[in-house]
């Protein structure tokens, strides 16, 4: 079964420093997915050479089978690739609804639009809404996104992705800086999410990544430790030595 | 071709001694935009300030050449730190528009100040005897003051490098240059940094603006007219590299020199078509690290 | 928060129509004032040119001047030199000029950013500067071209020495650029626009088309501008070198921070408030002009940052909830 997404043998090297060591890695269709490392691990430089903001030394990254690696990230984007930012990618002082709706209305090809109002786009309008509604959000539909608390601001992030109807979701650290009263909201979106869409969760939270992952892969200086399932990398004596003063779960 | 010749040298004379005022005004410009990150058009008003308190410490009080340099150095720089206590720090995290509007806004008011305290025509340069008059060099008689300027400016511009290279200061601003938020965390105070290096390019500027006095004139649009070039040789030459813009300001000072000459009906027509395809082909100025 | 995107009403609230009602008003009760008023319209269009790509897309850009003078020499050449003298037909060309300009220009400099964006657009306006006054036998040099004779517009209005006819073609004129800014900022074009400048990063997430937009959005700009100074060439009869350079490009965004970025009126009120000032006070004192407009622009900029719209909306806000 060709994998949705797939690296092969994914580098980069800024200068004489390596951030990204031959990476192999798959993604099948519905996985659920779980990246990990330490700090500097290079977890983000790899999701930006996925979603084409940086530019493999060599590799491949490929999409269904198609290499995607010269491709940019709008391309990308019409090809299914979807993200969120590990610190809200918001448009602030838009309402709610306009940041989910700008992307829908992309992928719809009408955002290029120049003479008839936004408003009369019903369907866009439609669309964005149902997803606010899908994730609890319908109620801000209409506020500033910047007054919004924080963990909702990451469900708006993930609104956005959603919006794109990706075939892949790159999750960066989904509940990175949520309150913890915040936090099983986000975790409820995360279980609810629909089951056809392969989605890559990059984490530190042990937590989240244990519940939600059906396999991990451990990166460590660029390079990939170990991939298994969560009971395998659980009892995995490297990963407890890499992660040795930074565990918070065995 | 004995004429032309000794045009190409002559050329080449002023134009390095134009391109030297152009790169001791302009580096402040450089370092304080890599540093801090932010846009001062206004940075040739200081450059300004320092050429109105030479002439009119020479004309009007009659204080010695040396004195009146040192005098534009350090009264620009001081305040210029003044200016950025109170002013310039509480815009450095601004959005780029706000920047530019405010320094705009600082322009028209020097500007406007200029206008009222010493009327629109050029401050004449009374300069002392002892710079005056040819010097020979190598055969020739060249301007005296352009001899010295060179000379000066060389030997600032060294004091410069060095410090830059050699010392804790400059071991700070290439850190925090590099990378700012890393800078905080290992504990370089960076407000201290900014406001220091600030008042070091300033001070030059007005340096600058006052040894350059007889080249570029001291008149009230002078940070409207040269805005342009300064930040030319900024932005050809990369923000926050020393180098660059001296390879610029030397470029630009005697590329501009060889136009006048030659093809005085083009004006600066050249420098700027020039710019535009640098820019282009290379965004983050010869040296440059980033966009 | 932004009235665009798709949640904004589209529809032309009443409070929009007074702007032109009083300048219906100004024709009929002002007549004295008549070529200032033509001026101020003329401005009001070039700084709606400029709202749109500054504050609408966030293109900080200080050479708008390039296309606003072009506009205005490309009029007075056709109609001095070569005897093309129907008006519309020069807004035509105008537009044309400064679109092709626009897109040229702005397919090069919108791959830029940061300081080399900003210094590209003071170089190329500072080339069309040096071009149009160094190239004398056509542009007039220094001294620019005087005496252009327009002719009547739809060969029936002529263009009168009281200014009646040059104030309401400008009107008119105005009318339809503010028409046709409007219609883009409310369309979903104009809401990309506002997310390009709101978080250019997302864009490029969710796969817009950036620089295509942008692109797009700046040479419509352009026109805009061109056609604003091809109207002040026909209603002064005359072209000189003050349409071209820092000055009018500096002048103009002091007058739409004044009014507010990125709030379509604000185009209008900045023009209007800035000009009438410098018509009474900057011919008695204009050092001081220009040291007041200094302090003002330190103090927007410091302390009120969304201009007099902002101030007004601020005081607005604070009515509607006594706290």
């Amino acid at each position: 079964m060709t994998p949705v997404l797939e690296t092969r043998g994914l580098c980069k090297s800024f200068g004489a420093l390596t951030v990204a060591d031959n990476i192999q890695f798959r993604l099948d269709a519905g996985a659920r997915h779980a990246l990990i490392g330490p700090n500097g691990a290079g977890k983000t430089t790899f999701v930006n050479m996925l979603t084409g903001r940086l530019v493999p030394s060599s590799g491949r990254v490929l999409l269904g089978g198609e290499d995607i690696t010269r491709l940019g990230q709008a391309a990308r984007v019409k090809r299914g690739i979807g993200r969120t930012f590990q610190i809200n990618t918001l448009f602030r002082n838009m309402s709610v609804l306009d940041n989910v709706a700008l992307g829908v209305a992309e992928r719809h090809g009408t955002s290029g639009r120049l003479w008839r109002p936004a408003r009369i786009y019903e369907r866009v309008r439609k669309e964005a809404h149902d997803l606010l509604v899908m994730l609890g959000l319908e109620d801000d539909a209409g506020g500033r996104v910047g007054d919004l608390p924080y963990g909702k601001q990451r469900l708006v992030e993930i609104a956005i992705a959603l919006g794109l109807q990706p075939r892949v979701l790159l999750l960066d650290e989904p509940a990175a800086g949520v309150p913890s009263s915040e936090l099983e909201r986000i975790l409820r979106v995360l279980d609810a999410l629909p089951k056809d869409i392969a989605i890559l969760i990059i984490d530190h939270d042990m937590d989240l990544v244990f519940r939600f992952a059906q396999r991990i892969t451990v990166l460590v200086q660029g390079g990939v430790l170990v991939e298994g399932t969560p009971a395998e990398i659980a009892g995995n004596r490297r990963v407890h030595e890499v992660y040795l003063g930074e565990q918070r779960h065995a | 071709m004995e004429a032309f010749l000794s045009s190409l040298v002559s050329i080449a004379f002023h134009g390095v001694a134009y391109g030297m005022i152009l790169y001791v005004i302009s580096v402040g410009l450089s370092v304080t935009m890599g540093l801090m990150g932010f846009v001062n058009l206004a940075h040739g008003v200081f450059a300004m300030a320092g050429g109105y308190i030479l002439t009119a410490g020479l004309s009007r009080f009659g204080l010695p050449f040396p004195v009146a340099l040192t005098l534009a150095f350090f009264l620009v720089a001081a305040g210029s730190i003044v200016l950025e206590r109170l002013l310039y720090s509480r815009l450095y995290s601004a959005h780029e528009l706000e920047q530019v509007l405010f320094t705009i806004g600082l322009i028209f008011i020097a500007v406007a100040v200029a206008q009222i305290l010493f009327g629109n025509l050029q401050q004449p340069v009374v300069l002392p005897d002892y710079v005056k008059g040819q010097f020979p060099l190598l055969g020739r008689d060249f301007p005296a003051y352009r001899v010295f300027l060179i000379a000066f400016s060389t030997v600032m511009i060294a004091a410069l490098w060095f410090g830059v290279e050699r010392t804790r200061w400059g071991a700070m601003v290439r850190a925090a240059v590099d990378n700012r938020a890393m800078a905080q965390s290992i504990g370089i105070n960076t407000r201290r940094l900014f406001t220091l290096t600030f008042a070091l390019g300033s001070g030059l500027a007005g340096l600058g603006g006052a040894l350059g006095a007889e080249i570029i004139a001291i008149q009230p649009t002078y940070p409207f007219e040269h805005l342009v070039y300064f930040l030319i040789v900024v932005s050809i030459g990369g923000l926050g590299s020393l180098r660059g813009p001296f390879i610029a300001a030397l470029l630009i000072g005697i590329t501009d020199t060889a136009c006048k000459y030659w093809v005085p009906h083009f004006g600066a027509f050249f420098i700027y078509v020039a710019t535009i395809g640098l820019l282009l082909w290379r965004p983050a100025g010869l040296f440059g690290r980033r966009v | 928060m932004q009235a665009v995107g798709y949640g904004a009403d589209p529809r032309i609230r009443w409070t929009e129509w007074l702007p032109w009602l009083a300048a219906v008003a100004v024709f009929f009760l002002l007549p004295e004032y008549l070529p200032l008023g033509a001026r101020i319209l003329v401005f009001i269009l070039f700084a709606l040119s400029l709202d749109l790509i500054l504050g609408y897309a966030g293109v900080i850009t200080l050479g708008h001047s390039a296309f606003f003078g072009l506009g205005a020499y490309v009029a007075g050449i056709l109609a001095a030199k070569f005897g093309i003298t129907d008006p519309l037909l020069l807004l035509a060309a105008a537009a044309l000029a400064a679109g092709v300009l626009g897109i040229t220009t702005g397919a090069v400099i919108l791959r830029t950013h940061g300081l080399t964006q900003l210094m590209l657009t003071l170089a190329i306006a500072a080339v069309c500067f040096e071009i149009a006054n160094k190239a004398t036998p056509i542009t007039g040099g220094a001294d620019g071209l005087s005496g252009i004779k327009i002719d009547p517009i739809f060969g029936a209005f002529r263009f009168d020495m009281f200014g009646r006819t040059a104030y309401v073609y400008c009107l008119i004129t105005l009318f339809c650029g503010w028409w046709l800014v409007r219609r883009i900022i409310y369309s979903p074009f104009g809401a990309t626009l506002t997310g390009i400048r709101e978080n250019e990063v997302r864009m490029h997430a969710i796969g817009v088309p950036v620089y295509l937009r942008l692109v797009i959005a700046y040479t419509v700009s352009a026109m805009i501008a061109g056609v604003a100074g091809a109207l002040l060439t026909q209603t002064n009869q005359f072209v000189g070198l003050n349409v071209l350079g820092f000055e009018p490009s500096g002048e103009l965004l002091v007058m739409l921070i004044l009014g507010g970025v990125g709030r379509l009126y604000g185009a209008f009120v900045g023009p209007l408030v800035y000009m009438i000032a410098q018509d009474q006070l900057a011919k008695q004192f204009p050092e001081y002009w220009y040291l007041g407009i200094g302090l003002i622009l330190v103090a927007v900029v410091m302390f009120a940052r969304g201009g007099i719209l902002g101030i007004l909306d601020g005081l607005i806000a604070r009515f509607r909830r006594p706290q």
